[in-house]
């Protein structure tokens, strides 16, 4: 074991002497409290480590032991329901350690040791099993926890055990030699292997209508959140934490603020989810670096929290991770890089800046797992972005540009008005938009593509109505487009404004989604027909059934709906000219 | 975590002094973030903190600044201790210097503990969630960006914009419905002039606030370099108040500007890579260190509640100070120079304004059960009305519709009546009356952000009819 002296302290960067022998990215425990640091770079004789906490207090010439080992994360029964800090410390046993305040040089393992966990095998003696074959399933709630054979591993069982094991004691032994616990550990800046990737076709149901149903992200695929403060980048990421129809969420607080997570641990385990009737916390990890924890801990809580999500992927699980935010994390390698004195690039940034943020995203998708038999597996990531003044031209939001598929722009204008989600309409993107619209088709209704198709052609057309407007007044413009004014309005408040706070409207089902958009339409065909027959359009606007429209968050049943939509025609024909 | 040094360590070996810093050779032993005690060749002392050491060279910030310091006979003695304040709730009702010194001629405090002025970050998972609607008495705040406690509420403000006002009578009015009081006040005064220092300090006199009031004052010509250390001194006194005797605190930060003037000065000294407008890349992450020292722990009674106050450079929110700000805080308080201008006293902008904690201080039991869908609608229409009169600038108000002339009166109606109001002490009440009286202006089907059932219950058509 290489152990070295501290030569140099700055901030969380240190330099320590002796250290020959050490290899990249190595965990070493500085000084005598032991402190978790990182080795990430290597010049000669000396060791540049980022340390994982608060420095002060270190004296030059202090050990530095290098433990051999990469930065890695336990894997195995007990990590839903968990809270963790970036480096995998479970938060509430630090709280015993420790108290409400966290203290420094501190080493709790990320998984329980003590609990046993029911271990049913799935395999027998005698059976040929390579990295990612299942051994068995330990339940873990309401979740069937299934043990893997590490990818690294493999060999013909020789031994396997049933009952109540801890995470430590072997199940199962390959080869004669070779034992398997519950749990494994995997260093996370290494993505875990995989047989194949697939194309990602299934879309993600979030129950939100803005991104169901006009910006679709795919099981598989990623999404970014870009907005300036108050956008609601953290409400956006919490609602899809929440209603995801995935059966893991992993969710990155990176940087970001306390209370937050304190709101999340005190919300999702009263929440339910709509599809299995569980609580939300039971199919949760959370890992929280708030902003005033220490900053090298903040750039790995994101790797921590990949790896993870990718471990229930492997099992065959479809999985959502959000990350908020990744300008924290990028910043985080900006204020290590800067500690290292490196040449910076664009606004300080590192010049690894895009490729570290590429290789991020890279780890999501739809893939064929390791191990026997077809399972496939998914995991999603969205990104929070938080640009500097909201301007998107900054290098995070860019280089995340280039690697997303799916681009929700949030809008501070629309944020001041309380449209929530801000999501901007005519900024935002979709690149799965082809790939996900046969599942649509049978899924939902054939006709949803014509709806969305139309709906976006009206806002576009707002657009351009508006700046007539703004230069001759709303007068001037024929009775036909000052309708289009009006349905686009009813589009946006009816339609695209959902409150994430509202207990009718917080998650709304893709067949209410298609209802809620025919209907809009429905009274849009309804109004231009009458227009032609030339009935004034004032008459039209003051039909009940557009006040009915604009209550249709609050109508519960699909029944009423549809009702709704087949008296709008009616109501229009009957209209005649004056 | 600290040790205790058997022989203190005294050196002559200062090479090289520029701006607020030093730097000392041949030091053995140092530790980092240490403080360090200077004396100068006439005598005087002066404290100061270690940034950087490496085998042989310690870079030393100095907090009272380094004039008369010589590289001859200057002697730097290294205390083995972290930058302390000793804190006892005899502090209330003083006065001290931004690194904890008594300023106000009285005695040094008797500690009754001796605390890093760093702090420690709060455990996540020992939070306890903000839940307890603050009443300040402003419509804006109470009605549309309601405070929580544990909350961290800036107020941006521009120059010459009264921000401090706004402050003062927030501190005065603020209380929680129901509850006798069990409060504090620490107030943390950054750079700012001795004119308005003593502002908030008659204020606090004149309500009698005054020996609840725990001031930690860097004027503005005081050491720049003490305003680094003077939130965190005032912080670990909130922290103190609120976590070991049970008081609820407020924390007024004032001016958060001058702060990162402070750091930046610092940064540029020691030639690191400078990031947005000079301001060093970490400025995040040492900003978060003063602002998540807000909240509350589960199991305990006080609480920290931040009103931080900046001055945005140019009425500029995008300018670094203020964005950084906004990413970390719980939403803000935005000043207008428009309004300001038109008379609206306080000049609140409400449209960029935000209190991310709303939901969980308001609804039924706390406030009313039409809260949220009254501040929404009143957004909604009002932010309609103002797009409005950017139309109206240009075709003149013939051309809009009926029903756009209604917004328009709107949106002037709640600038004259519910934004504005003076010394007034509103209760939440009275804010929810003025608020529906406005909107009866709007025809009733517009209101589509209020319930059904509230409209029926709340809205002045429906009075005194079943």
């Amino acid at each position: 074991m290489v152990t070295g002296k501290i030569a140099r302290i700055s901030g969380p960067v240190i330099t320590a002497g002796g250290m020959k022998g050490s290899r990249m990215y190595d965990v070493v425990n500085v000084g005598g409290e032991a402190l978790r640091g990182e080795i990430i770079r290597l010049e000669g004789d000396f060791a540049v480590i980022q340390v994982y906490e608060d420095t002060t207090g270190l004296r030059v010439g202090e050990t530095v032991e290098n433990t051999g080992r990469p930065l890695s994360v336990e894997l195995g029964p007990g990590l839903l329901a968990s809270i963790y800090d970036g480096v995998q410390r479970p938060l509430p046993i630090l709280k015993e350690k420790s108290g409400n305040f966290i203290a420094r040089g501190i080493s709790v393992p990320g998984l329980d040791r003590a609990k046993k966990w029911e271990f049913v095998p799935a395999v027998k003696e005698g059976d040929a099993l390579t990295g990612g074959d299942i051994i068995g399933t330990v339940k873990e709630f309401n979740f069937e926890h299934r043990i893997l054979v590490p990818p690294d591993r493999a060999g013909t069982v020789t031994e396997i055990k049933s009952g109540g094991f801890t995470v430590e004691e072997t199940v199962c032994v390959l080869d004669g030699n070779s034992p398997l616990t519950l749990m494994h550990v995997w260093p996370v800046r290494i993505p875990r292997p995989i047989r194949k990737k697939l194309d990602p076709v299934l879309p993600l149901i979030t129950g939100q209508r803005v991104f169901d149903c006009i910006f679709p992200v795919v099981k598989g695929g990623t999404a970014m959140i870009p907005g300036g403060f108050g956008t609601g980048k953290t409400v956006s990421e919490q609602t899809l934490a929440k209603w995801s129809d995935t059966q893991i969420v992993v969710y990155i607080g990176c940087g970001e603020r306390g209370n937050e997570m304190t709101d999340v641990l005190a919300e999702f385990p009263e929440l339910v989810d709509p599809r299995t009737n569980l609580p939300l916390i039971e199919r949760t990890i959370l890992i929280a670096n708030t902003s005033n924890m220490p900053v090298a801990a903040r750039e790995a809580s994101i790797y921590t929290g990949i790896t993870i999500a990718e471990y229930f992927r492997d099992m065959g699980c479809d999985v959502a991770l959000m990350a908020d935010s990744t300008s924290r994390w990028g910043e985080a390698l900006r204020e290590v890089s800067g500690r290292l004195e490196e040449m910076p690039g664009e606004e300080g940034y590192p010049a690894y800046l895009a490729t570290r943020l590429s290789a991020f995203y890279e780890r999501a998708g739809r893939v064929v797992c390791n191990g026997a038999g077809e399972r496939t597996g998914s995991v999603t990531v969205v990104g929070a972005v938080s640009p500097p003044g909201g301007d998107f031209s900054e290098p995070i939001t860019q280089n995340t540009l280039r690697v997303v598929g799916t681009f929700w722009a949030l809008d501070s204008s629309l944020a001041y008005r309380r449209h929530f989600p801000s999501v901007n309409w005519i900024k935002s993107y979709s690149l799965y938009l082809d790939s996900v619209g046969e599942w649509y088709d049978e899924n939902v209704a054939p006709d949803i593509r014509d709806l969305r198709e139309k709906t976006m052609y009206l806002l576009q057309k707002e657009v351009e109505l508006q700046e007539i407007v703004q230069l001759v007044g709303p007068d001037a413009l024929p009775e036909g487009e000052k309708a289009i004014l009006d349905i686009t309005r009813m589009i946006r408040e009816d339609f695209l404004q959902q409150s994430a706070y509202s207990d009718t409207d917080s998650f709304c089902p893709l067949e209410k989604q298609y209802l809620m958009l025919k209907a809009i339409l429905t009274y849009y065909t309804g109004i231009s027909e009458a227009l032609d027959r030339g009935v004034a359009l004032k008459q039209l606007l003051a039909l009940p059934v557009k006040a009915e429209i604009g209550r249709m968050k609050e109508i519960g049943s699909t029944d009423d709906l549809k009702k709704l939509i087949d008296g709008i025609g009616p109501a229009c024909a009957a209209l005649g000219a004056e | 975590m600290q040790q205790v040094s058997l022989l203190t360590k005294e050196y002559r070996t200062v090479d090289y002094a520029s701006g607020p810093l030093i730097f000392v050779k041949n030091i053995r032993g140092v530790s980092f973030g240490e403080i360090a005690t200077i004396r100068l060749p006439d005598g005087g002392e002066r404290t100061g903190q270690v940034l950087d050491i490496s085998e042989d060279l310690a870079v030393v910030q100095v907090y009272e600044g380094t004039r008369g310091i010589d590289t001859k006979t200057t002697n730097v003695r290294f205390t083995g201790e972290p930058a302390q304040i000793n804190v006892s709730s005899d502090m209330l009702g003083r006065i001290f210097s931004g690194v904890g010194k008594a300023r106000d001629g009285g005695p040094e405090v008797i500690p009754e503990a001796t605390l890093d002025i760093a702090g420690t970050p709060i455990n996540p998972s020992a939070r306890d969630k903000p839940a307890d609607f603050i009443q300040t008495g402003m419509s804006t705040i109470d009605g549309l960006n309601t405070l929580v406690r544990g909350q961290k509420l800036p107020i941006f403000s521009g120059s010459g914009l009264p921000a401090n006002k706004l402050a003062a009578q927030i501190a005065r009015q603020a209380r929680v419905l129901g509850e006798g009081e069990k409060f504090a006040v620490v107030f943390v005064a950054m750079g700012i002039t001795h004119k308005e220092a003593s502002f908030f300090m008659r204020d606090f006199e004149r309500t009698g606030a005054l020996e609840r009031v725990v001031f930690f004052m860097n004027l503005a010509d005081d050491p720049t370099v003490e305003r680094l250390a003077a939130p965190r001194c005032g912080l670990t006194v909130a922290e103190f108040l609120a976590f070991t005797h049970n008081l609820h605190v407020l924390v007024i930060l004032t001016d958060m500007i001058n702060y990162c003037e402070a750091l930046r000065e610092i940064s540029t000294a020691r030639e690191e890579v400078p990031g947005r407008r000079g301001y060093p890349g970490y400025m995040y992450t040492d900003l978060a260190s003063i602002y998540e020292r807000a909240g509350r722990l589960k199991g305990q009674n006080g609480s920290i509640t931040q009103i931080p106050i900046l001055t945005m450079p140019d009425d500029d929110i995008t300018h670094p100070v203020p964005d950084l700000t906004g990413y970390i805080t719980e939403g803000q308080i935005v000043l207008s120079r428009d309004l300001f201008r038109r008379g609206a006293d306080p000049p609140v902008d409400a449209l960029p304004c935000l209190s991310r904690l709303m939901n969980l201080g308001i609804g039924p039991g706390k406030t009313r059960e039409d809260h949220r869908g009254v501040a929404d609608q009143l957004y909604a229409s009002y932010a309609y009305g103002r797009d409005l009169r950017r139309l109206v600038a240009i075709v003149g108000e013939e051309a809009l519709t009926d029903l756009d002339r209604k917004y328009l009166k709107f949106a002037d109606e709640i600038e004259k009546r519910f934004i504005t109001q003076g010394d007034e002490d509103r209760t939440i009440e009275t804010t929810f009356a003025i608020a529906w009286d406005l909107f009866s202006i709007l025809p009733e089907e517009e209101l589509k952000r209020i319930k059904r059932e509230f409209i029926r219950k709340y809205h002045p058509a429906y009075k005194g009819k079943p």
